[in-house]
Formats: structure tokens, sequence, C-alpha cells
């Protein structure tokens, strides 16, 4: 019986130490962390949209709350004024969720830039709404809370193609992200009061 | 003690150099090594686990008891495994996107728990201490011959930088699969050769 306890207590305090000592360590880096997923999966994405942004949109970054879900929002400064921001939103894809991140000037409520940042296509057909800058391009200038659509439904965008699936979820996307910014923009507005330098 | 630190730490790097002579550790062997970052980034990441997994357990040796010690040397290992994935997340992100699953995977591999079981367990801190640096040595020199062979036959590049120019048609065999088994079985044969004389 004693020799059990002694087991019993050996692996305990073994556990528990190096539950303490994990939870320090996690605490040290977890911001560190997650900066570098951002620069690496978003920051591309959003570096490339935000390009002459005379701030780092990826340190300065803020999170809003909508229906229970926290957002990440990025500001970029042009004119020394905290005029874009960007979030990330998803639209159904061919082989999953696609992931990107829209940029809309504050001011005009137009789209600045779309990104695509993860996904699950097919490689070299529907990966080109990644890749291929021209296809991005197209949502630039559009207002956000206009419902983008490829033309083959009537829409404004043309598909990548060969993956109209694809383009259609970059397109969900950006709809999903205009409902979005329609809800969130008055935090947004509140939480740049303090940006502005 | 017999031998000396100095043999402690030289056997690790040509008598027991895994995993040529000890064929042990095969797993991250066979699927890291598709690049030299790959092969390096991996073998810090052990030989890190390894010093610090044997220093501890050679310390801790009188106090675990027998009947406990495999579930204690992997509470152990586990730690400074996860304390490795969360440093390399917060320092080297890319390295860390590559080497993915088999960072987490240290803990099963077979070096370094044989280790703490054939040696830091019956031997002192010093020793134990050069023992899993010339392991950790040897498996990180074992690695990087092996992706140079790969990465430079397979990808026509070293550490990402072209060799060969552009007219080169990468043999790309080798960066897949198969390509290590066969890459990895040749290596053994050459050391065992020259191990014969």
């Amino acid at each position: 019986m004693r020799e059990m306890i002694k087991l019993f207590l050996v692996i305990v305090v073994f556990s528990a130490l190096s539950g303490g000592v994990l939870a320090a360590i996690q605490n040290a880096t977890q911001e560190r962390i997650e900066y570098q997923q951002l620069k690496f999966v978003k920051g591309p994405a959003i570096n490339k949209i935000l390009a002459g942004a005379t701030n780092n949109p990826i340190t300065d970054r803020f999170k809003v709350t909508d229906s229970g879900e926290e957002i990440t929002v990025f500001v970029g400064m042009f004119d020394n004024e905290p005029n874009v921001v960007a979030f990330e939103s998803f639209g159904k894809g061919f082989g999953g969720d696609i992931g990107a991140i829209v940029a809309v000037d504050l001011n005009t409520d137009e789209i600045v830039g779309v990104g695509v940042t993860t996904h699950s296509e097919t490689p070299g057909v529907g990966s080109r709404a990644k890749t291929d800058p021209s296809f991005a391009q197209q949502f630039e200038g559009i207002p956000i809370q206009e419902p983008v659509k490829v033309t083959t439904e009537g829409g404004q965008i043309d598909a990548v193609s060969g993956a109209t699936i694809t383009s259609k979820g970059v397109c969900g996307a950006v709809v999903q992200a205009g409902d979005r910014y329609a809800r969130i923009k008055n935090d947004i507005m509140d939480k740049l009061k303090g940006f502005k330098k | 003690m017999a031998k000396t630190v100095v043999q402690e730490f030289t056997k690790g790097l040509w008598a027991e150099i895994p995993p040529f002579r000890l064929v042990l550790g095969l797993c991250p062997t066979l699927a890291v090594t598709k690049g030299v970052e790959n092969g390096i980034g991996m073998g810090i990441a052990t030989t890190f686990v390894l010093v610090c997994s044997n220093i501890l357990i050679s310390m801790l040796r009188n106090i675990i008891p027998k009947r406990v010690r495999i579930a204690c040397y992997i509470v152990v290992i586990a730690t400074f495994v996860t304390v490795v994935e969360l440093v390399m997340q917060a320092f080297a992100y890319p390295l860390f996107l590559k080497l993915g699953i088999f960072i987490p995977l240290i803990v099963v591999n077979c070096i370094v728990l044989g280790r703490a079981e054939a040696f830091a367990a019956k031997n002192g801190v010093l020793a134990s201490f050069a023992d899993g640096l010339g392991i950790g040595v040897g498996f990180t020199l074992s690695l990087t011959a092996l992706s140079i062979v790969r990465e430079v036959l397979g990808n026509g590049t070293f550490y990402d930088i072209p060799v060969f120019g552009p007219s080169f048609e990468p043999f790309s065999f080798m960066i897949q699969a198969p390509g290590a088994f066969v890459c990895l079985g040749l290596m053994l044969c050459v050391m065992n050769m020259l191990g014969k004389k």
C-alpha cells in the first residue's frame, strides 16, 4: 500500500511540475506566437492589399466581437489617418472553406483589396484565385455592401477559368465581409478614436 | 566509470551514430530530410530534447521508482518537446510550418527514450549530458547528410539556393518517400562497408 502511494505521488508531482513549467512558457510566448501566425499566414495577404500603408498593419490590430465571435481587425494608415481596416472572412469553396482578407476604406465604404489566405482548392486550378493578381484586382473599388457575384450569375466578377466554384467562394467571403462590416463598423470607429496619433 | 566524458560524447559521432548505427528514430529521418533546412532544424530540436531530458533524468534517477520510470521519462521528454514546439513557433515559425507534426512526434522518438533508459538512468549527470549531446549531434549530422543528398539531387538546390543552374532537371524521385528509403539504405550500406574494416 505504501509503495503504491509513493508511486502515485511521484507521478502526480512530476506531472504538476511539468504542467506548471509549460504554463509559464506558454504565457511567455503566447503573444509572440500569435504575432508570428498572423505574420506568416495572414501577413502576406495583408501586406499585399495594404501596400503603401505607413504603419505595420499586423502590429496595429485590435479585436471586436460580432455575434459572439472575436474578429481581429487590422488597421492601415494612409495620409496619417487610420482610414483602412482589413479583416478575414470565409466562403465555401470547392475543397472547403476559403479564407480571405477584405480591406475596406472607412470613408467611402469601398473595397480596397481582397487577398486569399487559406484554402484547400485544387493546386494550379482553384489555387489561382490566390496567386493570380488580376482576379483579386476586380474587387477593388466595389462598394462593400454591393452583393458581388461572378458573371455567370449576372455579377461583375470574371471567374478564374476552370474554377467557378472557387471564385464563387471568394465572392461569398466578400459578401460575408460586407454583412459583418455593417454590424461592426460602429465598434471599429469607437476603437479607432483612441488610435489617431 | 571507465569511459571519460569525451568518449561518451564522441561515440555518438561515429561508433553509435544514430540512425545509421543504432537503427532508431527512422520515422523523422525519412520524413523530414526533404531539405537541408528541415534536416538541421529537426536535428537541433531533437538534440535539445535529448540533452535536457538526459540531464534531468540522470539527476532524478534515484528518486524515480523503477516501476513507474517509463511514465516519468515520458513526462520529462514530453515537457521538453512542448517547450521546443512553443519556442519554435515563437521564433522560427516558417520552420515550424515545414516540420509540422514531426515536432510533437519527437516525444515518441525511440532515440530519446532509448538514451534515457539505457544511459541516463544508470550514469551521472556529466556523462549523461555528454552522451545526449553526442547522440544529438550525431543525429543532426546524419539528417544533414541525408538531406543534402536528397535536396541536391531531388530539387537541384542546397538550402534553397540552386546549385546546378536552370538546365538541370531535378531527380524528383529523391524528394519523395521512396527516395528517402533508397537513400537511407544506400547510406547504411556505405556505413557498414566502412565499419567492417
